[in-house]
């Protein structure tokens, strides 16, 4: 298990700070999710909890260290990301991609070893990529191609995955077959996960702690049943809304409105039918 | 398959010592090596063929290894020394320290295209890394293509100026691996090794960083330093090819393409077999060069453009990312 948190975090843009003297924990060993609208930040603020972005102010620590002055092989060691929409070279198969996620414990002296080979085997198992392990990733679709890059970041090994947007450009049906591979991982392994999610209800369903992002600032943050509120949607997403538990676990479920000049006109022709 | 290759290397390189506007029999080729005996022909297969096939050898592997090189540090499927400026930039400091400061001789002549290659290639990836978004296909690409139309310009003013290095250049300027002796490929001969050591110990780590900066720097690369090695290793090769046989295009392009056809994506295959490939078409091309106009030669970078300029279009059109 790692901790992994922010202290005072700012990053800017062009003199812009996406989001200044930011703290945050994120909760071991739990289904973390990050939701807010776009633009709001939340994918830079994950980007840089990952050392993808460098924050001018403050820092990440991974286990109590600072990880702008660890190895970065170090720190991939302890957390994986998957970043937005990652694409791969042609013709490049599920197995070769899944042993990149071995990298960060090869060196020169140290090259492909059983170990390797068997975690390798067992990444590929876990998200049922075993019997397309020989395909090319970009034959696969959507879904099979998130789950073996999935498979790629449970070969690192790492306690902590972080991962961005890995629902966006699924159908539902992918989109629940990724969550519930993640749930699983989570699960079994009681690693962290940390990820950004544009649905609110799946972010409901799946996770444990919700953090909501508005402006670079973080909202509100707890359980989905105790922060998610008709005032927090409006205040985040800026939209109107009822919540009702969800008939499956009883986790808040979302039922947006609509703008209130198109009421009277679409419950007029509801009617006509 | 590599030793299939290297076989299909050898002949050429027979073949190429042995064909030509005057053939000489095998059997003299060999004896040129075990019983010299100051004869013409045995002049000619030491002083001019066997130099002139291992000059196209050694420039056709660095190429295409600069390509490959190049190909996958830019994601880019027609990143090549030509076409990134890199050729381009090297050849202008060439002539323009030939016309200006009457440099000569192949050792200043090497170093100034190797600082014309850095030169042009550190513009280049710079203006193709300026943004947010950092470095991105198309940018590159046309930066490459603004600083190879840059330099040719500037290659071509210099030139009218001074019409008595015209002759002088020309055929250099299109590519040749005619008329150079054996010193000369041993002036480059240290830069392209250490090029292509670095190349061949990169090939790991080209592997994780085809997967794109994000991915890379996930899985605990140090991709700046990567690339930095990678860019140090394709301006040692191209820039001591220029130096040594003018710029050669499509070289670069096509032959990581046809390998990674054959042996797929892994750089730790298609590094090496670029090399030998790349050593093989441009041996081939230039004995093929031989008979195109007989007696007379065409030269060795027309060659390549009139095989290159078909598979060039092909992969445009494919637009397949590397």
């Amino acid at each position: 298990m790692s901790t992994l948190e922010a202290k005072g975090l700012g990053l800017s843009y062009g003199g812009e700070f996406v989001f200044e003297d930011l703290n945050l924990t994120i909760p071991q060993g739990k289904i973390t999710v990050f939701i807010g609208s776009n633009g709001c930040g939340k994918s830079t603020l994950l980007r840089s909890m990952a050392r993808l972005l460098k924050p001018q102010r403050g820092s990440v620590l991974l286990d109590g260290g600072d990880i702008a002055s660890m190895s970065t092989k170090e720190v991939a060691r302890k957390l994986a990301i998957l970043p937005q929409g990652p694409s791969t070279p042609d013709g490049l198969t599920v197995l070769q991609l899944v042993k990149q996620g071995r990298y960060p414990y090869q060196s020169w002296l140290k090259q492909w070893s059983r170990e390797d080979e068997a975690v390798v085997q067992e990444a590929l198992e876990a998200t049922g990529m075993g019997e397309l392990a020989e395909r090319s990733v970009d034959s696969l679709s959507g879904g099979q191609r998130q789950r073996a890059w999935i498979a790629m970041t449970l070969a690192q090994e790492t306690p902590v995955i972080l991962l961005d947007e890995p629902t966006t450009y699924l159908d539902l049906t992918h989109q629940i077959e990724v969550l519930d591979l993640l749930f699983e991982m989570n699960d079994r392994d009681e690693r962290t996960i940390v990820m950004v999610l544009h649905d609110i209800n799946l972010a409901c369903r799946y996770a444990d702690h919700i953090i909501a992002i508005r402006d670079g600032k973080i909202e509100a943050q707890g359980e989905p049943s105790e922060v998610i509120n008709v005032e927090l949607i409006e205040k985040v997403f800026r939209l109107k809304c009822d919540i009702i538990p969800d008939p499956l676990y009883g986790t808040p479920l979302c039922i947006p409105h609509d703008n209130s000049r198109l009421c009277a006109a679409r419950q007029r022709r509801m009617r006509r039918i | 398959m590599l030793v299939i290759s290297l076989l299909m290397l050898a002949i050429a390189i027979v073949c190429s010592i042995a064909f030509g506007v005057t053939d000489i029999p095998i059997s003299s080729v060999w004896e040129s090596f075990t019983h010299y005996n100051m004869s013409t022909e045995h002049l000619i297969i030491r002083t001019t063929r066997v130099p002139r096939a291992l000059i196209a050898a050694s420039v056709g592997a660095c190429l295409a290894v600069a390509g490959a090189v190049m190909q996958v540090m830019t994601r880019n499927p027609i990143a090549s020394p030509s076409t990134l400026g890199v050729n381009s930039g090297a050849t202008f400091f060439i002539v323009m320290s030939t016309s200006l400061l009457g440099i000569s001789g192949m050792g200043a002549f090497t170093w100034v295209a190797l600082i014309g290659a850095a030169v042009s290639g550190g513009i280049v990836f710079t203006l193709g890394s300026i943004g947010r978004d950092g470095m991105t296909p198309v940018k590159i690409t046309l930066a490459g293509a603004s600083m190879t139309a840059f330099f040719a310009s500037l290659t071509q003013g210099l030139m009218l100026t001074d019409g008595k290095m015209f002759d002088q250049v020309l055929v250099w300027l299109v590519g040749s691996v005619a008329g150079r002796d054996m010193a000369q490929l041993q002036t480059v001969w240290p830069y392209m090794a250490v090029g292509m050591l670095i190349a061949l110990l990169l090939a790991r780590h080209l592997n994780v960083l085809a997967m794109g900066d994000d991915v890379a720097q996930g899985l605990g690369q140090r991709t700046a330093h990567i690339k930095l090695f990678a860019a140090i290793a394709t301006i040692l090769l191209a820039g001591a090819s220029v130096a040594v046989a003018g710029p050669i295009a499509f070289v670069g392009i096509i032959i990581p393409h046809i390998v990674r056809y054959l042996v797929g994506n892994d750089y730790r295959w298609i590094l090496p077999y670029s090399a030998v490939l790349g050593a093989l078409i441009l041996v081939a091309a230039d004995l093929g060069s031989r008979y195109i106009a007989m007696p007379k030669e065409v030269p060795v970078g027309v060659m390549t453009a009139i095989i290159g300029v078909p598979f060039f279009v092909y992969i445009a059109r494919k637009g397949r990312r590397t």
